[in-house]
Formats: C-alpha cells, sequence, structure tokens
C-alpha cells in the first residue's frame, strides 16, 4: 500500500526506545535468570571431573570432550582414535530433525495455507483444532502413538481387517517410528507461523503477478513465498530446534538403535549411572550448533532487511 | 473515436456478475475501440473495479461475454489474457525493488535478463523514475509507486491496458501533470486505455470516450461533450457537471423535440432524449446557460434565495413559486448587474440549452 503512515520506524522508534527500558527489565531479569545462568553453569561442569555416583568433583579437565570426539582404547593409554559412536548420534540427529522439518513443512504449508484463506471465523476453529492435541502432555501422547503402531496395535489391525495388508507393517523401534513422533510433535509449530505470513499476505500480490503472466508455479515460488519467508523460517527454526534434542520420541519410539542427542543427554543426569561433565559437553556441542543455524539465520534476515 | 479504422479492442457484450444474490454488473454492454481512451465513470460502489476484474480475468461473469480483439478470453485464466492493469492499490512486489518489479512480465513472456532489464529501463524513464531504481516499493511516496505500477503494466507493451484509479494518491498538482502525461503517453503507445475514476473532470479532460455507470448499469457511452451537452436521464445530467432539473409536463413527443410545460404555465420546445416521454418529466438546464432577465419577459420567473460568490462567477439560486430552486451562473464582470436576496428575477434560456431527459 501507499507508505506514509506505518513507514516511520526511524524518528518515533528512536523517541520510545527509551520508555522500552523499564518495561523490558522482567524479560531481561528472567532471561538471565533462568537461561543465560544455567548455561554458564552447564559450560563451567562440561570442564570438571565426573563424580562416580553423579555430580562433579572440582577439578578442571577436558575429559568429557575428549571422550566425546576420541577412542582411548578401554584403560584409556591407547594413542587416540576418533570416536564415531556419538559424532554418528549427533549425525543421526541432525539428519533425523532436518527430516522432520522438511515433512513439517510439506505438510504446515499446505495447511497454514488452508487456514489462512479460509473465510474469519471458520479461521479461527481450524485453528482451535490444530492446537486440541497439545493440550494432552507429550509423553502420553507418545506413548499412545507407540500404541498405535504397534505390530499388533489398533493401526495394523485395521489394516489388516480391511484387507489392505497381509502381515503388519513393522514401524515401532525403527528411524520411521522415531521421524512419525518428530513430524507429529512439532507440526504446529511450523503450522502457527505460517499461517500468520499467510494472513498477512497481501492476496493482491498473486493477481498482480497472474496478470503480469506468471503461471501458479511462478506466482508461488518468486511472489508467494518470499513474501511468507519470515514465518516459513520461523517455523523451520520452531521445529528443527526442538527435534534436534528430542528424547521423547526416540526414547519411546525408536528403541536402542535410534538414540539421539537428546537421549544420550538424558541419560547422564539419569540415575548413579551418569555423567555429568560429558552430558554437559553434549549439551554444549548441541547448543553450539543450534547457535550456528540461528546466526546463519539472522544474516540472512539482516541481507533481506537492506 | 480516435484513428476509427473501427476495430474493436474489447468487446462488452450483455454481462452480468453476480455475488450471491448481490448483482454488481447488470447487462453491461460497451464496445471499446482499438487505440481508444476510454473511461469508465462513476459513483463508488457502482461497479468500475468489478467490470476491469471481468476484463483481467480475475471474476468469472455470471453471463454474457467479453471479446477481445474478436476473440472471446472468457476460458483464459488471466495469465494468458493480454491485458495488464494498473491496481488501485497498486500491488508492487515488496521483496523486489524497482526495476525487478517491472522486469516482471518481461521476464514471464520469455525475455531474457538483460532484454528485460533494458526495457525495463526505458520504461522507467517514461515514468521519470530512473533515479529510484533500485529502491524497495516501500522507500517510495504514493505517487511514486503508483508511477511504478503503472511501469510495471506498461513495459509488456500490452494490447490493452486497464488503469483502476490509478491518479486518486496523487496531490491536485502531480494528478494534473500525470494525467498529460497519461494521455500522451496512450498517444505515444497506441495502447487500448480503460481508465476507471469517479472524478468526473478526470474523466470529462483525458477520455476519447466516457461510459457513465451507476449501480451496476450503463447510463449513458458517448464523448466529453456529448455526455455533458446531451445527457440521457437524470442521473448522468445531475453526476456530470452541475444541472438544474426543472420538473415540467410533457404535452408531445416528435421525434428529438418536446413541447412542454414549465411550472408558472409558459409552453417550452426543446430538445428531447431518445426514450423522453409524455406525461410527467424533467428538464435539464445548465447553469451556465440560464440568464437573468426582465420578470416581465421570461418563460420562469422567481425570487433570489441565495448568492454565492465564487471568484469568476456567482451562482444566483432562484426560488419559483412552486418552491423549486433553479440557479444560474452569472459571470463576475463590470456589465454584469448582482441582483439582490430577494428580488424578483426572470430565468431565461434558449430552446438549446435544456434537454428533456429520460427519467
Ligand atoms: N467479492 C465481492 N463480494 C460481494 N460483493 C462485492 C465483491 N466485490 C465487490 N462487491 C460489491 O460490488 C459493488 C461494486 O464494487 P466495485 O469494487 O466494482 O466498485 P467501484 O465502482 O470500483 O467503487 P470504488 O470507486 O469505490 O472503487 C460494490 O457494491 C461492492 O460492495
Ligand atoms: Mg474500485
Amino acid at each position: 500500500m501507499a507508505g506514509g503512515l506505518g513507514q516511520g520506524t526511524g524518528k518515533s522508534a528512536r523517541t520510545y526506545a527509551g520508555l522500552g527500558v523499564p518495561l523490558i527489565l522482567p524479560a531481561w531479569l528472567i532471561i538471565g535468570i533462568f537461561l543465560v545462568v544455567p548455561i554458564l553453569i552447564m559450560l563451567v561442569y562440561s570442564f570438571l571431573t565426573k563424580e562416580f555416583r553423579g555430580g562433579v568433583i572440582w577439578e578442571p579437565t577436558l575429559a568429557a570432550y575428549d571422550q566425546f570426539f576420541f577412542d582411548r582404547g578401554l584403560f584409556g593409554d591407547e594413542p587416540p582414535k576418533i570416536e564415531w559412536t556419538y559424532i554418528l548420534i549427533f549425525w543421526r540427529s541432525i539428519w533425523q530433525a532436518g527430516l522432520a522439518t522438511v515433512l513439517c513443512l510439506l505438510i504446515g504449508f499446505p495447511t497454514a495455507w488452508f487456514i489462512a484463506t479460509r473465510p474469519p471465523n471458520s479461521r479461527t476453529i481450524w485453528l482451535f483444532l490444530i492446537t486440541v492435541p497439545y493440550w494432552v502432555n507429550l509423553l502420553i501422547r507418545t506413548i499412545s502413538m507407540k500404541f498405535l503402531i504397534r505390530d499388533n496395535g489398533p493401526l495394523n489391525q485395521w489394516l489388516l481387517d480391511a484387507g489392505l495388508i497381509s502381515e503388519p507393517i513393522h514401524v515401532i523401534n525403527t528411524a520411521t517410528a522415531v521421524q512419525l513422533g518428530l513430524f507429529y510433535s512439532y507440526l504446529p509449530f511450523m503450522v502457527l507461523p505460517i499461517y500468520a505470513a499467510v494472513e498477512r499476505y497481501n492476496f493482491a500480490l498473486s493477481e498482480a503477478a497472474a496478470d503480469l503472466y506468471a503461471s501458479r508455479w511462478v506466482t508461488l515460488t518468486q511472489v508467494i513465498i518470499p513474501s511468507v519467508k519470515p514465518g516459513i523460517i520461523a517455523g523451520c527454526i520452531l521445529v528443527f530446534v526442538p527435534s534436534l534434542g528430542a528424547f521423547l520420541a526416540p526414547d519411546l519410539l525408536g528403541g536402542a538403535k535410534n538414540f539421539m542427542i537428546g537421549s544420550l543427554i538424558e541419560e547422564q543426569f539419569k540415575g548413579a549411572a551418569g555423567n555429568w561433565p560429558f552430558g554437559a559437553a553434549a549439551a554444549m556441542i548441541l547448543l553450539t550448533m543450534v547457535l550456528i543455524v540461528l546466526i546463519f539465520y539472522a544474516r540472512s534476515q539482516a541481507r533481506g532487511a537492506r | 473515436m480516435p484513428d476509427g479504422n473501427g476495430t474493436i479492442a474489447v468487446d462488452i457484450d450483455n454481462v452480468t456478475k453476480r455475488y450471491g444474490d448481490f448483482t454488481a454488473l447488470r447487462d453491461v454492454s460497451l464496445a471499446i475501440a482499438d487505440n481508444e481512451f476510454f473511461t469508465l465513470l462513476g459513483p463508488s460502489g457502482c461497479g468500475k473495479t468489478t467490470l476491469l476484474r471481468c476484463i483481467a480475468g480475475f471474476e468469472d461473469i455470471s453471463a454474457g461475454a467479453i471479446r477481445l480483439y474478436g476473440d472471446p478470453i472468457a476460458e483464459l485464466p488471466p495469465n494468458r489474457r493480454p491485458v495488464n492493469t494498473v491496481f488501485q492499490q497498486y500491488a508492487l512486489f515488496p521483496h523486489m525493488d524497482i526495476t525487478r518489479n517491472v522486469m516482471f512480465g518481461l521476464l514471464r513472456l520469455g525475455k531474457s535478463e538483460s532484454e528485460a532489464r533494458k526495457r525495463a529501463g526505458e520504461v522507467l524513464e517514461l515514468v521519470q523514475l530512473t533515479q529510484f531504481a533500485t529502491r524497495l516499493p516501500a522507500q517510495l511516496s504514493g505517487g511514486q509507486q503508483q508511477r511504478v505500477a503503472l511501469a510495471r503494466a506498461l513495459a509488456p507493451n500490452p494490447k490493452v491496458l486497464l488503469l483502476d484509479e490509478p491518479l486518486s494518491a496523487l496531490d491536485l498538482k502531480l494528478r494534473q501533470a500525470v494525467r498529460l502525461e497519461l494521455q500522451q503517453l496512450q498517444h505515444e503507445t497506441g495502447i487500448t486505455f480503460i481508465f476507471v475514476t469517479h472524478d468526473q473532470e478526470e474523466a470529462l479532460t483525458m477520455s476519447d470516450r466516457i461510459a457513465v455507470i451507476s449501480d451496476g448499469r450503463v447510463q449513458q457511452v458517448g464523448t466529453a461533450r456529448a455526455i455533458y451537452e446531451e445527457p440521457n436521464n437524470k442521473f448522468v445530467a445531475d453526476f456530470i457537471g452541475e444541472t438544474n432539473l426543472i420538473d415540467v409536463a410533457v404535452a408531445a413527443i416528435d421525434g428529438a423535440t418536446a413541447t412542454c410545460t414549465l411550472p408558472g404555465g409558459a409552453q417550452f420546445t426543446c430538445p428531447a432524449a431518445s426514450g423522453a416521454h409524455s406525461g410527467q418529466g424533467h428538464l435539464s438546464v445548465r447553469p451556465e446557460r440560464v440568464s437573468l432577465t426582465d420578470p416581465a419577459q421570461a418563460p420562469l420567473s422567481g425570487t433570489v434565495s441565495r448568492l454565492i460568490y465564487l471568484g469568476t462567477d456567482m451562482h444566483v439560486d432562484v426560488t419559483l413559486a412552486d418552491g423549486e430552486t433553479v440557479t444560474a451562473r452569472v459571470q463576475n464582470s463590470a456589465d454584469t448587474t448582482i441582483p439582490e436576496k430577494g428580488q424578483t428575477v426572470g430565468l431565461n434560456f434558449e430552446a438549446g440549452a435544456a434537454r428533456l431527459l429520460v427519467d
């Protein structure tokens, strides 16, 4: 639309910047106490020596990181080789989280588009329906899913009864089951931001594109997607980041062979068998990876804004 | 009508458009000539944008047909119609700079990147926006964005350009300048313009022909002069310029001439719009054609009820015996005598200045 109103981020933003300080203080306090301090504690713990009954001994060491990346034999006296176990777990996690993000995008974008193009009152109903399952705890939903997809669970039973398959599809305790779990857990985090972006999309732009000889595909890729890109990126981050650290889906649906970082870290802090510095180190490595993704995002945004 | 080799560019044939049980266009028929500057004029909500959207292909018509140079286009999606639109709200692509906005249509038509860039440069020069070529739409003023929208629609050299109130966001000065530019542009490019406005001055000054639309119906089609001087019905006479509508009793109609009785009893003979009938009717007389005279010799007389000073002119409202008011526009020069309020005056007009309307 015509410029004028709403264009002036310049002067007014500066004038009101001072007012924000007292208002934003609680937010800063919460972020400080519940986010920055715990991360710092973890950072410190990752450089401490492990105590066998859980907990730490206050002796600085790189042992946790060393254990993550290098294999020095059973007694720790052999020349170091690369330790693939954990790198493999990380790689599997990235792959699973990436795949979940792509699947959520493929299903979430059309869903969000569908909802955003309904008449206003039915939009609310659709959004409500999307969020209804999320009122139930994730643990319970994941266990229900486990029950549903078991070899002799209702899903297989229905398919058998309907004659669509002759023997049960084995899904439980496979990577596919984990994927299904991740996809299901985080789909709304894709749908909601894209919905918000599509709702603000000016549909006259699609008409303008068609008027200028663009096919539907060109309109989608060159006009619609660039316009709703912030929503898509936000959705991808909101799905990718928690998927990367997820432990419920891999634990409950994946079995021992489909371990992901989240489960690895969880193990280290559970009971007497744990290794706090190692868990902290793995968490720090995960955090670093997530931060790299976010920095990429921030930079692409900054470039777009110019 | 221009050049007039007789080709019809856009043939709108009995088009009806319904939204649910609301009828936005009723039996609209218009034949727009090739190379014509054709204006759709009407009050807000009369269906101008709807008609443009039907031509561009954004709306399906409920009945009738639209032909482009003889070819029916009802089945063609908007991206296959050789028609471009300047949207009422511009609809510029916010994430593309001005040049890329203008290049968009050219690239879709298969032009190479360099060809498209060159053509975009030419068109931007035409609308005097060369120095803004690398800005984003949000970094331009409303008027500048409007010119980008024009450039973007012109770039692919469409056969027909649809312009939906393209000047409404401009201030008076700029609007007058762009009016001239648009007219010139239309002459230079030879593109058929279908121009929408609800500003009658804009319509009268720019168009080859005007269609006056009200309530989804075409009220009259003609040149600016024909519409102003020979309005068909009350709506057109009233909507275009100012007019006096005088109640008369029509005694007889003989071809295009009507004999009627003015309030006060004087007999009067004047041209009649086709379709006017005898009985009760309305005469339209423009205020500038009414002169003030001696009441004894005039066909109408009354008392001056209001004087409005307009600088070069003066509006004199005269209330007749039956309570109707007739306005005379008197030139403000040294030798006119301005009457006083309450004075009894006569009103005179030539037969050719009045017109019996279709009610
Ligand atoms: N999608 C729609 N659904 C229902 N009614 C509509 C729709 N679009 C337009 N109308 C109605 O059709 C009528 C004509 O609308 P249109 O936009 O063509 O008016 P317009 O002549 O362009 O007016 P303006 O000068 O204000 O732009 C209006 O009464 C409007 O409310
Ligand atoms: Mg309109």
